[in-house]
């Protein structure tokens, strides 16, 4: 960043004339709009994963009719478009807010949700230069705004005044609030390991190739430790099989019963922005987040710069991958086995995998 | 930038924080009580503690606060709203309370007006970051450090002792 | 608070300490005056909410409307209203000829309407006294009976996998149900309401082709049916979410006089197809499964839902000694000209439907018109038992009960 605002102010351009301060407050609105409108486009390709995926899985074929148009081109494309559309049909339909709601919280709910979702993308490293601010706690700013997001469900949930929505809110918020323990636990894994709390300097320690990544370190307790973090990031977004706050065949739809059109959209959104969230997060974690996996092989060809969001993107999909198949797989989980879970098992073995590393470092 | 950074989350928190009084509906206040705590953790940014930053997010706004509303939502305070009750003996403690603050922050003021008190300049120190805490916790604040973790123990199991209720009552004696 | 059950209040403690709210239609106490009564007595959280589970939510399977009384998330009390999807289906049949209702029972059981036509067939002849049909006759209706007990089946334990939250066994089950009724359709030109078995025969013959077609499908099932085990039935976390839920003793199934798949699931071992044969059951070799309590107690939402998917495996056994067998024949030859049984006649038959038995009661006045028709409907019955089997659960189990109950609300509301 710093760098960035004195190669500007050096520049022989119109901006060159411009204060510090003035440079640096255009640069991150810059920066965020830009990260969240990327969040925002990967969570329709998301989307769009998602039907496909779950068609398939389903012995469907998802959406297949909204093509490009182009007449010879238009039954090719797989239904590329269909969450374009959706997004478009959303924008157009109708707010309907109960009259019984809170009408200002229930509008600034979903905006809660979604800005504690795209606010930590900021340290998100998708290259080694390619972050909006590379703090030095980047991990523990993440749990920490990220901890907003049960503030947005809550409050969508009492705010709707139905029910539903209240009971979904409230599982909501036990859950988030339990499961942020255990994925809270096991990235003081990683740290202990690194011995900093920077996501590059996390990186750059599994540099070198697949064989150095986190998740193949001091085995077994890494990978349990990346299964933990894996379940408990599953669990905050809400996904299934912990997908209790919006269990459908429960509580209609939760906490998002009495939203429609935008501000529902929103939520979807920032389900799937999350998701690529928690992608990036553990692959930068565990699996060498922007290295590549071959190391010096090829020459170092794939370690070059412009390779390193292409790595992180990719293994933030196949996180994100993982996490649908689960979703088309399994059951949900019922409340008590869901705190079960987090409690007597998650958090238990977070400790284990602390305890375990922290002897094999010692000796 | 920084003095304006200052003057503006100073500015948010004194004001949430009297919306947060002033407001009648419990829900709101604990908003507005969020809002607050989100611009001190910004001053401690400002502060280049942006680790007690984080762990203050963490603690007040993300888990605390949304005990707070859980608690509301639970009991449904919003029939109560308008029927604030001032006893006499919160009366007394309101008073107190109000002295307490205002000694303190005479002494603050006076204690700077002397060039006593030790501060901290925006942007300076490192007061706040991962090593120079841990390491004053685990030598100079060893001792309270420990007996704050067996308080909170002990605070997990009486709550753990006060939540476990009967399900079912007591069958009717004969 | 006791003394209540002395005061014959409204609302008291039953002996497992759990809160009953007495709603019965005489009760002068509004309802809701005596949930409120109730929430208000010493000793109790206050905690409580009342909760309108339906009519257009997505896990009732259908119209039903639940309203349960909740603590927190754990369920007091739950009282099913019934009567969204109500049709007058015993009034209208005073009005019509006889074999003019067969097409009113498609709509009874509409997942299974192959079985509620041959029910009230079967009810019919029975009043005429007409037991001689031509065998292709009875093995067409067996087959088509037992095609549409797997397709039910497939819809409850689809329906029943998506209240546990897994989404794709349904799709799944869907897909392979849809196979059966393009054989449906293929045969009566329906692939939901078939008015397919009339009396004294069938509305057509099978087409050319069709028994191969069957055959080619059961080939294609049996796996499949593995494969959805596979996925659902063997899931640990499925078995952990149904297998200690809607816990439904013997004696208590048998008091509700509960059946089919319900009753089986408790243990006890009554099919009328093997134990009061009609039709031509009697040739077939098939087993009665009965809830065996394989990952927890006998008569768990587990049970139910077990002996559903080994039902499937019986009716494909009988299908295939079916599809063997069957004869040659005219199937129009037993059809009566005219249905007029004798006045005041009156008969009572009861066949094994999917969901339980049903039975049909028809008194004749001498003209084509019965006089009387009455309907005893399984899953009538078996609604009743929601709230013995939920008490004292959490929301997510109630679900899981209705689901493993599995009523069809057509047959319920009649």
């Amino acid at each position: 960043m710093q760098e960035l605002i004195q190669a500007v102010q050096n520049s022989q351009t119109f901006l060159s004339g411009l204060s510090e301060a003035a440079l640096a407050i255009i640069f991150f609105v810059l920066f965020g709009l830009v990260f969240a409108t990327v969040a925002a486009v990967c969570a329709l390709v998301f989307v769009y994963l998602e039907r496909k995926i779950s068609a398939h899985m389903q012995d469907r074929l998802g959406p297949m009719e909204v093509n490009t148009g182009i007449p010879l081109l238009k039954n090719i494309g797989h239904g590329w478009a269909q969450t374009l559309a959706d997004a478009f049909k959303l924008l157009l339909k109708e707010d309907i807010v109960p009259n019984a709601a809170d009408r200002r919280l229930h509008l600034i709910a979903p905006f809660i949700l979604f800005c504690a979702v795209i606010a930590a993308f900021s340290v998100m490293p998708f290259g080694e230069k390619l972050v909006v601010s590379d703090m030095n706690i980047g991990v523990f700013f993440v749990l920490a705004i990220t901890s907003f997001s049960v503030i947005g469900v809550i409050l969508a949930g009492w705010a709707s005044n139905n029910k539903w929505s209240l009971l979904g809110g409230m599982r909501s918020a036990a859950q988030i609030v339990s499961y942020e323990i255990p994925s809270g636990l096991v990235v003081l894994v990683i740290v202990m390991q690194v011995g900093s709390l920077r996501f590059n300097d996390i990186v750059m320690a599994q540099a070198g190739g697949i064989l150095h990544w986190h998740i193949f370190q001091f085995f077994p307790l890494n990978l349990i430790a990346f299964i933990i973090s894996f379940l408990a990031t599953l669990a905050e977004a809400n996904r299934a099989p912990f997908d209790l706050p919006e269990a459908e065949s429960e509580l209609t739809a939760g906490f998002a019963t009495e939203y429609s059109g935008f501000k529902w959209a929103i939520f979807y959104l920032s389900e799937y922005a999350n998701m690529f969230l928690i992608g990036i997060f553990l692959s930068a974690l565990f699996l060498g987040g922007w290295t590549s996996p071959f190391g010096s092989l090829f020459g170092g060809f794939f370690d070059k710069p412009g390779w390193q969001p292409v790595w992180i993107i990719l293994k933030a999909v196949a996180i994100i991958f993982l996490q649908m198949w689960l979703r088309w797989t399994l059951p949900r989980l019922r409340v008590d086995q869901l705190m079960y879970t987090s409690w007597k098992v998650l958090t238990p073995f977070a400790f284990v995998t602390i305890f375990g590393v922290g002897l094999w470092m010692l000796f | 930038m920084q003095e304006i950074l200052f003057f503006v989350l100073a500015a948010v928190a004194v004001l949430s924080a009297l919306g947060m009084l002033l407001n009648k509906n419990p829900v709101y206040s604990v908003l507005l009580l969020i809002v607050t705590l989100f611009s001190i953790a910004g001053l401690y940014v400002l502060l280049n503690a942006s680790f007690i930053a984080a762990v203050h997010l963490i603690v007040y706004a993300g888990a605390i606060m949304v005990l707070f509303l859980f608690v509301i939502m639970l009991l449904d305070i919003r029939a109560d709203v308008e029927h604030i009750n001032l006893k006499r003996l919160s009366r007394i403690l309101a008073l107190l309370a109000t002295f307490i603050f205002l000694g303190e922050t005479f002494l603050i003021i006076w204690m700077s007006l002397k060039g006593k008190a030790a501060f901290v300049g925006l942007g300076e120190g490192i007061l706040g970051d991962v090593p120079s805490v841990g390491e004053l916790l685990f030598t100079k604040y060893l001792l309270p450090f420990e007996i704050a973790s067996v308080l909170l123990l002990v605070a997990i199991v009486g709550a753990i002792i006060l939540a476990k209720r009967k399900l079912r009552p007591e069958p009717p004696a004969a | 608070m006791f003394n209540n059950i002395f005061k014959k209040q409204r609302y008291y403690f039953d002996s497992e300490g759990l809160l009953v709210v007495d709603m019965s239609p005489s009760s002068a106490v509004h309802y809701q005056e005596a949930v409120q009564a109730a929430t208000q007595d010493a000793g109790f959280s206050g905690e409580d909410m009342v909760i309108n589970f339906g009519p257009q939510h997505p896990s009732t399977h259908g119209v039903l409307r639940l309203e349960v009384v909740l603590e927190g998330e754990l369920v007091k009390k739950v009282t099913p209203h019934l009567g969204y999807l109500h049709r007058n289906f015993e009034k209208h049949a005073e009005y019509i000829p006889y074999n003019e209702i067969v097409p009113y029972t498609d709509r009874l059981d509409y997942l299974a309407a192959m079985n509620m036509n041959l029910g009230y067939v079967l009810a019919v002849e029975k009043l005429l006294g007409l037991t001689e049909l031509p065998e292709r006759v009875e093995y067409i209706r067996v087959i088509c009976a037992e095609f549409n007990r797997i397709a039910s089946h497939l819809m409850a334990i689809g329906t029943f996998g998506l209240d546990a939250g897994a989404i794709t066994p349904f799709l799944w089950a869907f897909r392979d149900r849809e196979k059966i009724l393009d054989l449906f359709e293929w045969l009566s030109g329906a692939r939901m309401l078939y008015n397919y078995i009339w009396v004294g025969g069938v509305a057509r013959d099978l087409p050319d082709g069709w028994v191969e077609k069957a055959k080619e499908f059961l080939d294609y099932f049996e796996p499949m049916m593995v494969e959805f085990n596979n996925l659902l039935t063997h899931n640990h976390i499925f078995i952990e979410r149904t297998a200690h839920i809607g816990i439904l003793p013997a004696d208590v199934a048998i008091n509700y006089a509960a059946t089919g798949p319900v009753l089986r699931g408790s243990g006890v071992k009554w099919d009328l197809r093997r134990d009061q044969p009609y039709s031509i059951y009697d040739r077939f070799e098939f087993d009665i499964p009965v809830g065996e309590g394989m990952y927890g107690p006998v008569g768990s939402a587990f049970d139910r839902y077990w002996v559903r998917i080994r039902e499937i495996e019986e009716s494909v056994k009988i299908l295939r000694q079916a599809l063997d067998q069957i004869p040659e024949g005219d199937v129009f030859e037993a059809i009566p000209r005219k249905i007029r049984p004798p006045a005041g006649k009156e008969a009572y038959f009861r066949s094994e439907a999917p969901r339980g038995e049903i039975g049909f009661y028809i008194r004749s006045n001498g003209s084509d018109i019965p006089d009387r028709v009455k309907c005893r409907s399984s899953c009538f019955v078996n609604i009743s038992l929601i709230d013995e089997i939920s008490r004292g659960q959490l929301v997510a189990d109630l679900v899981i009960n209705i689901g493993s109950i599995d009523i069809v609300l057509g047959e319920v509301d009649r």
